[in-house]
């Protein structure tokens, strides 16, 4: 009989540890994209990652890096903080809406006008998932959630934010990107985005971000395939996926 | 203050926020992150010109909110890192210390208080006593230093670092505007600091080991008490060494005075003019108001017959002197908020009331 060979394995970022998030939950392929890019780049032990508060307060679980817990919001500052000490090393966040949009507005803003040599990786499933369902800065007009139980109204809570175009207006930051999750052809697209919203750290000394269309299938009352078809119809409709501002040299160098 | 044998050069005048920035750096701290608020701009002013001269690194954050967030970060990258504030601005950082504290990291803290509470106003006060040693949610016992010159401004300053490293906990110098604003003498440290421990703990890449964690949540109720016990016996461990009050006279007193920051230096003038009438006054003054010198002031209950604390707010570090003395003599208090400050008069005839009804 041949022997058997390795062919492939899981990320050396990944823990491997069982994950706690919900059956069709996004939360698993972004960090499984993230801990790929790291293992890409070989940076595995010169990364420092910051976690939210959010269903992902328990990254620290999954990836196989140093992690830091950060207040509710404050990552970017958080990660600010680790940078201007440990200039070489990579750092990143990884924040929900309703951490990066809502009481982290002042946080993500000023660390894209710093232009801060950092990465965030922001998912944004329109809601409040952790707390339970609750209306975030980013659930779409008519889209029901357990503090707008009539569906978000605009002449009452307002309309929804689109954090890559606000931060776009800003001189700052280095790479801005949207991608989804809504099909495979989307998580191969994201995960482009991931590893060039790195480099736009590792090689370019400057802040990336890419915002993760995703899915709360609990939260949203969906089943997971039609919580993935609800971000391609609904979402994408008013968060655009693309690149609004890409790499100086237009793509990734080297490696 | 923890040293053996310290040298110190020639008097320089300094201002106390200055000398806040110039005992950190004597101590080695190479990272600040902070916000405007008056009655200590002078702080962030400062370390942006002085930290680049050092090799260190300034930045100014967008908030307070921001700032203790950045010294959360760079405290989980090993560094020694400062950040100050007033009042309302240290109001806006206590769910970050208390994050530090829960987390297991060492950072200083000044907080140059102003008249309270809300906007207040951009005096002198002692009113953020009760907030400092009675520091944000959860079971939190952070040592607090109560500073009353500019020297000692750069000496506890500079002590904070060692205990914050020590304690793997921040760390508070609790100062007011006129200690931050005034002009005094002050003679820097000449000797090296020690060294700062190692911090294996540190978040700064997993090369060579298993990767690290900085936290503070618990989900499984024992792990939580574990943490709370393990950091509240460092605490005490910390505390047992570190306590220290400074006594005029208080040996013979019949009437005690307890106070610290700038109301004390009102209560030593006011020692000495009641001496000079006959009246044996003395005063205790807190160095440490976390861990506060309660076993001292237990056993002068044995030998004054009123204590007075006289402090710049309505009566905070009051609750502490009484709990100290535990009922066995009465505690009078006088007290000016506001940005006012007890004059030498006001401070001799309580004094002289709260002995004339202590029979």
């Amino acid at each position: 009989m041949a022997e058997a060979a390795v062919v492939f394995t899981p990320p050396e970022s990944y823990t491997g540890r069982l994950m706690h998030y919900c059956p069709g939950c996004t939360h698993g392929i972004i960090h499984r994209l993230v801990a790929e890019v790291i293992d890409d780049l070989g940076a595995r032990e010169r990364t420092v990652g910051v976690c939210p508060v959010g269903c992902a307060v328990y990254a620290y679980n999954y990836l196989n890096l140093d992690m830091i817990e950060a207040a509710h919001g404050r990552a970017p500052a958080v990660a600010t903080g680790v940078k201007r000490v440990l200039r070489d090393r990579v750092v990143f966040t990884y924040q929900g809406d309703g951490d990066l949009a809502s009481i982290g507005t002042a946080e993500i803003v000023h660390a894209a006008a710093r232009n801060e040599a950092i990465t965030v990786v922001f998912v944004n499933n329109a809601v409040f998932g952790m707390t339970q369902g609750q209306m975030a800065p980013t659930t779409l007009v008519g889209q029901r959630a357990s503090t707008a139980p009539c569906g978000r109204r605009p002449e009452h809570e307002g309309y929804p934010v689109k954090i890559v175009e606000m931060l776009n207006a800003l001189e700052g930051p280095t790479y801005l990107a949207r991608a989804s999750m809504a099909s495979p052809r989307w998580v191969r697209d994201a995960k482009k985005k991931l590893r060039k919203a790195f480099l736009a750290q590792v090689e370019h000394g400057g802040f990336g971000l890419v915002e993760v269309l995703s899915s709360c299938p609990t939260w949203w009352g969906k089943p997971p395939l039609e919580a993935l078809k609800w971000i391609e119809s609904d979402m994408m409709a008013y968060y655009p996926v693309g690149e609004l501002r890409d790499l100086p040299d237009g793509q990734a160098k080297g490696k | 203050m923890s040293d053996a044998s310290p040298r110190y050069g020639e008097p320089v005048l300094m201002k106390g926020n200055e000398a806040v920035c110039e005992g950190a750096i004597w101590a080695g701290c190479r990272f600040f992150f902070g916000y405007p608020i008056t009655p200590q701009n002078q702080i962030p002013e400062y370390m942006s010109r002085r930290l680049p001269e050092v090799g260190g690194v300034f930045l100014q954050g967008e908030s307070e909110l921001a700032s203790i967030s950045m010294v959360y970060g760079a405290a989980s990258a090993g560094a020694r890192v400062m950040t100050t504030s007033s009042s309302p601005g240290i109001s806006l950082m206590i769910e970050g210390i208390s994050y530090l504290y829960g987390s297991e990291l060492p950072a200083v803290i000044v907080n140059v208080s102003r008249g309270g509470p809300g906007l207040g106003n951009i005096s002198a006060a002692q009113s953020d006593y009760t907030q400092a040693t009675h520091m944000g949610h959860g079971d939190i016992s952070m040592v607090v230093l109560g500073p009353n010159s500019v020297q000692e401004l750069y000496e506890m300053t500079a002590w904070a670092f060692d205990i914050a490293d020590e304690a793997r906990a921040p760390v508070m110098v609790l100062a007011d505007a006129v200690l931050g604003q005034m002009m005094e003498p002050m003679r820097p440290r000449e000797d090296a600091p020690p060294p700062p421990p190692s911090k294996p703990w540190a978040t700064t890449g997993c090369a060579g080991r298993a990767p690290n964690v900085v936290n503070s949540l618990y989900t499984a109720d024992d792990d939580l008490e574990a943490l709370n016990v393990r950091v509240r016996d460092r605490y005490l461990r910390v505390a047992d060494r570190i306590c220290r009050c400074e006594e005029t006279q208080a040996d013979d007193a019949d009437v005690l005075l307890v106070s610290f920051g700038t109301s004390s230096r009102v209560c030593e003038t006011g020692v000495a003019r009641l001496r000079s009438r006959g009246v044996r006054a003395g005063l205790l003054r807190p160095l440490t108001l976390r861990p506060f010198p309660s076993a001292r002031l237990l056993e002068l209950a044995g030998s004054v017959r009123v204590m007075l604390a006289v402090e710049m707010n309505l009566g905070q570090m009051l609750e502490d002197v009484r709990l100290a003395v535990q009922g066995r003599v009465r505690v009078d208090f006088l007290g000016r908020t506001g940005g006012n400050i007890p004059s030498v008069a006001a401070v001799a005839e309580a004094a002289e009331r709260a002995l004339a009804g202590s029979d």
